[in-house]
């Protein structure tokens, strides 16, 4: 708890009302979109980079530790202030600066949301590609961050594509501004980018020049369904094959097909192994639609069961609908999910979708797969009720082997959520030792108190994960407010 | 460092403290207390806290403070459930200062359902902290007695029309008496009162020269029947007019919204049962409604007398009849409109028709059938304006705050009519134009009475009004 001294200087920093420190504030700033939970002693939410900068050296004088965050939409638990310490919100940072047309770049706070920046952009004739799941709540801020994807990114690339300048508070609180309104810019170690996906660990994000292409305003689409996995990923693989780049290539397994079908009765084909989403876009309508016709042309010729080709907007919203609806309707399976985003080679994603489905029987829970097919970036959700004994104890059996099979496979531990606090005991089997000691020794030449993000990233508990790394998660019990 | 607290191994101990059936009851609250938590307990634990919410909410979009907000709010209600946080004053106030818009629910990917849960805290804060003697006795006055009784609330009705109409008002204005009460937004707040109030007694609509198709019950409701009793006149005629014969059910009164949403269940649940009771004469009928938030809780009998076993069944069954004027006329074969009116409106939703009934297109698509009629749109239309029942005289600030915003959307629109379909919203748009300066320039109109106009009102003569039989 912080003494009342402390609580009165952040008090004049940003205001009396952009403290949140009594006992329901601290609950509510206590979570994420994982099931973990710890409050913070005291949340703020600044207004100006000078505000943070303020909040970043007082924290430094009493070696408090902040979590810089936005709309606290992680779903690897890199928005839970474990241990306490100050929830540095940017929420309110959310201002979106400029948009300047001839650069074709925008110039954001880092709370403003993701989808509002892409609205105000639409309306000048540009685009903002990056498109996370969450992008109606999440935060330009946290994308950083966090490097966020998407479905487009398989055609446009992810956030660090995008991203040519920040301003960010370092550890002592002093303000850096690197790179800039530039699309070419080599001049020395590319800092701007060790910041992209550095998850908070290396210092606060309050500024942000970001690069905008042009809006492609024709949209063709395609769904496709398969009788087994391997004429799906064929499928993928014979697109990409064939000189196509497809704005979207999600992919949908038996299980989520059914998930999605009790809960929205669509009449989606219960019996398919796997259903894709293809779409195309472009200037051109004809080319769009050409090349989606093509996609449809591949995919039967890999035995697709059936192809609809959307005729317009209102058929490609039906489309959609079901993938839109995957996340919602794991929801309401069981009580909690862990959504996992491990990356694969795109060759291996069907064996990828095979061993989560051993694990699946192996462990005894429903596990969903779908994603960013194109990519080989999947999302195995593993459906679970932690109230009931011993259930978490196979989902981290669960998780732990979908992990392993992926690195097996060639692929990573995430390809678009972060590490986190979930994923951080594995970091090491996934990038090696050596690997870890020099992201360390970034670290430490960042942030040598360690005030940054603590708890998150870096693995904790030794060489190896221990079998409890979701257990030892924390919750509120023992917790007690004042 | 700040300490660190030893990080849980026991997840199953989440749900510590929670009153299982049969089991202890929780360590910070009385068994019923705790029974109203554990009813809407896996509403709780539907959250899978993605923050979607937070996009719409509009406490959380003027303060972006997770406390006021849906999940932070859902996540202070389950740490109470649970036993981890008493009931804080802070908890109190974030939870109180909700809107009760549903705008979260309809957005929700995983199912919560926010009203029950926030009305259900309200009535854990009621028993938790009853109120001083003051707001007691205010309390039982407007939720016991004037909304309990349709007679006496027409007469209460009766004396503000002469207060409006005498020099009452302008003598108690002039003299602050407002103010020394702290009643200055309540009493911009009291509508116009009309000279001729729709007293429901069995009186009968139907087309002229037409046999009608279906019959209808018209919910009058208190607010309607009295400030706005021609709204309820021109409904009754667009009912008649898609064919329907309808008649004006006696003995109905309020539908309980105020006492729902005031943590006074008990008291909603007094007229519910009346309201049943009195439109079992027409058992048949759709129940009509014309103000979006008693249509949300007439829809909500259902759930508001699950634990009545007399009524429980029929509560059910009651809801279902129950449909919302937009949804009704929408979904009729209206005869084609017989005025042209050219005028440019901006349509406002209100949170009970647009996210608790989930109505969005049947308003649009009647403004867009009205020959000459143009719709523009105006940005944020279903973010509410603030009234959401008296919250606008309980958290003036916030109200104040959204009103302003509502009506910086409806000038920039440019349009000179804003259409809704909630006496509350139609009331705070008033007083928000009024306060804007833009009182003469902008009219707040409910859409029947636009729709009416569209059809040549009451002076049409193409609708027969018989007395109750």
């Amino acid at each position: 708890m912080l003494s009342e001294a402390l609580r009165a200087e952040l008090r004049r920093i940003v205001g009396s009302a952009q403290v949140h420190d009594q006992p329901g504030q601290l609950v509510a700033y206590s979570l994420d979109g994982t099931f973990a939970q710890d409050p913070p002693d005291v949340a703020v939410t600044p207004a100006t980079t000078d505000e943070v900068a303020q909040i970043v050296r007082l924290a430094a004088r009493e070696k408090l530790s902040v979590l810089p965050r936005g709309a606290g939409t992680s779903l690897a638990g890199g928005a839970i202030p474990i241990g306490g310490g100050i929830l540095l919100s940017l929420a309110r940072m959310n201002r979106i600066i400029e948009i300047d047309t001839a650069n074709a770049v925008a110039i954001v706070q880092p709370g403003v949301v993701t989808a509002d920046l892409q609205a105000a952009v639409e309306k000048l004739g540009l685009f903002y590609p990056p498109d996370p799941a969450s992008l109606n709540q999440s935060t330009l801020g946290g994308n950083v961050a966090c490097n966020a994807g998407g479905p487009r990114c398989l055609k446009y690339g992810v956030t660090k594509d995008y991203v040519l300048g920040l301003t960010v508070v370092l550890a002592d609180g002093s303000v850096l501004k690197l790179g800039g309104k530039l699309v070419k810019n080599v001049t020395g170690y590319q800092l701007v980018q060790l910041f992209v996906g550095s998850e908070g660990t290396l210092g606060a994000i309050t500024e942000i020049v970001l690069r905008l292409r042009p809006l492609p305003r024709q949209r063709s689409t395609a769904a496709a369904y398969f009788d087994t996995l391997e004429h799906a990923s064929e499928a993928v693989a014979a697109i990409i094959a064939a000189g196509i780049l497809p704005v979207t290539l999600e992919m949908m397994d038996n299980t989520t097909i059914n998930v999605v079908e009790d809960y929205l009765q669509m009449g989606l084909p219960r019996d398919a192994e796997a259903m894709l989403l293809l779409e195309q876009d472009g200037g051109d309508e004809a080319a769009a639609r050409a090349d989606v016709e093509r996609m449809a042309e591949v995919c039967r010729c890999h035995d697709a069961v059936s192809v609809e080709v959307a005729a317009g907007p209102a058929q490609r919203d039906a489309l959609w609908k079901a993938r839109r609806a995957v996340s919602g309707a794991l929801g309401r399976v069981r009580p909690n999910k862990l959504g996992e985003d491990i990356a694969v080679p795109r060759s291996e994603v069907p064996e990828m979708v095979r061993r989560v489905r051993q694990i699946a029987r192996d462990t005894e829970l429903p596990i969903a797969v779908f994603g960013h097919a194109g990519d080989g970036n999947l999302h195995p959700n593993i459906l679970f009720d932690r109230r009931i004994e011993g259930e978490m104890q196979r989902v981290e059996l669960a998780a732990a082997a979908i992990f392993r099979a992926a690195l097996a496979l060639g692929g990573t531990l995430s390809g678009e959520h972060g590490i986190g606090s979930l994923k951080k005991e594995f970091l090491e089997e996934d990038l090696g030792p050596v690997a870890v000691g020099l992201m360390r020794g970034i670290k430490q030449v960042f942030d040598p108190q360690g005030i940054f993000s603590p708890h998150k990233v870096f693995p904790e508990r030794g060489g190896s994960a221990r079998a409890d790394f979701l257990r030892a998660l924390p919750s509120l019990d023992g917790w007690t407010p004042g | 460092m700040s300490p660190s607290r030893s990080p849980s191994t026991q997840p199953e101990a989440a749900v510590r403290g929670r009153a299982k059936p049969g089991g202890a009851p929780l360590p910070l609250l009385d068994p019923a207390s705790a029974a109203l938590l554990h009813g809407q307990y896996d509403n709780m634990l539907s959250c899978i806290r993605c923050g979607l919410c937070l996009s719409v909410c509009p406490t959380y979009q003027i303060s972006f403070a997770e406390e006021e907000g849906p999940r932070g709010r859902i996540a202070m209600a389950r740490a109470v459930a649970e036993g981890h946080l008493p009931l804080t004053p802070d908890m109190v106030e974030h939870s109180q200062t909700c809107l009760l818009c549903d705008a979260c629910t309809a957005i929700c990917p995983a199912g919560v359902h926010m009203e029950p849960l926030g009305t259900m805290m309200r009535e854990l804060f009621l028993r938790d902290r009853p109120h001083g003697r003051r707001e007691r006795l205010l309390r039982w006055f407007v939720f016991r007695k004037l909304f309990a009784d349709m007679g006496r609330f027409r007469r209460v009705c009766g004396l503000g029309r002469f207060y409006q109409r005498g020099g009452a008002r302008w003598l108690l204005r002039r003299l602050g008496v407002f103010r020394l009460f702290g009643l200055t937004t309540l009493e911009q707040l009291v509508p116009a009162m009309p000279h001729r109030f729709l007293v429901p007694r069995g009186q009968r609509w139907q087309a002229a020269g037409g046999t009608p198709n279906r019959q209808i019950g018209l919910f009058a409701g208190c607010i309607m029947s009295t400030a706005y009793a021609e709204t309820d006149r021109a409904t009754a005629r667009m009912l008649a007019r898609s064919g329907a014969e309808v008649v004006a059910v006696a003995d109905q009164g309020c539908c309980g919204a105020l006492h729902v949403h005031n943590g006074e269940a008990e008291g909603a649940r007094i007229l519910a049962r009346r309201n049943i009771d009195a439109f079992a004469r027409l058992p048949d009928a759709a129940v009509v409604v014309n103000a979006a938030g008693c249509g949300s809780t007439l829809k909500g009998y259902g759930h508001l007398l699950r634990d009545d076993p007399a009524y429980a069944e029929r509560a059910v069954a009651f809801a279902a009849r129950v449909r919302d004027v937009n949804e009704e006329l929408a979904g009729a074969a209206l005869p084609e409109a017989t005025t042209r009116l050219d005028i440019t409106v901006t349509l406002q939703e209100p949170c009970h028709l647009a996210h608790a009934q989930r109505i969005r297109e049947a308003p649009r698509a009647l403004l867009k059938a009205v020959p000459g009629l143009s719709l523009v749109e105006m940005d944020e239309p279903a973010l509410c304006c603030g009234s959401a029942g008296i919250y606008n005289v309980l958290h003036r600030d916030r109200a104040d705050t959204l009103q302003a915003r509502k009506i910086e959307n409806v000038r920039t629109s440019g349009a000179p009519v804003v259409v809704t379909s909630n006496p509350g919203c139609q009331l705070q748009l008033e007083a928000g134009l009024a306060q804007a300066g833009l009182g003469g320039r902008v009219r707040v109109r409910h859409i029947v009475d636009v729709l009416d106009e569209a059809y040549g009102g009451a002076s049409a003569g193409d609708v027969i009004e018989e007395p109750a039989r």
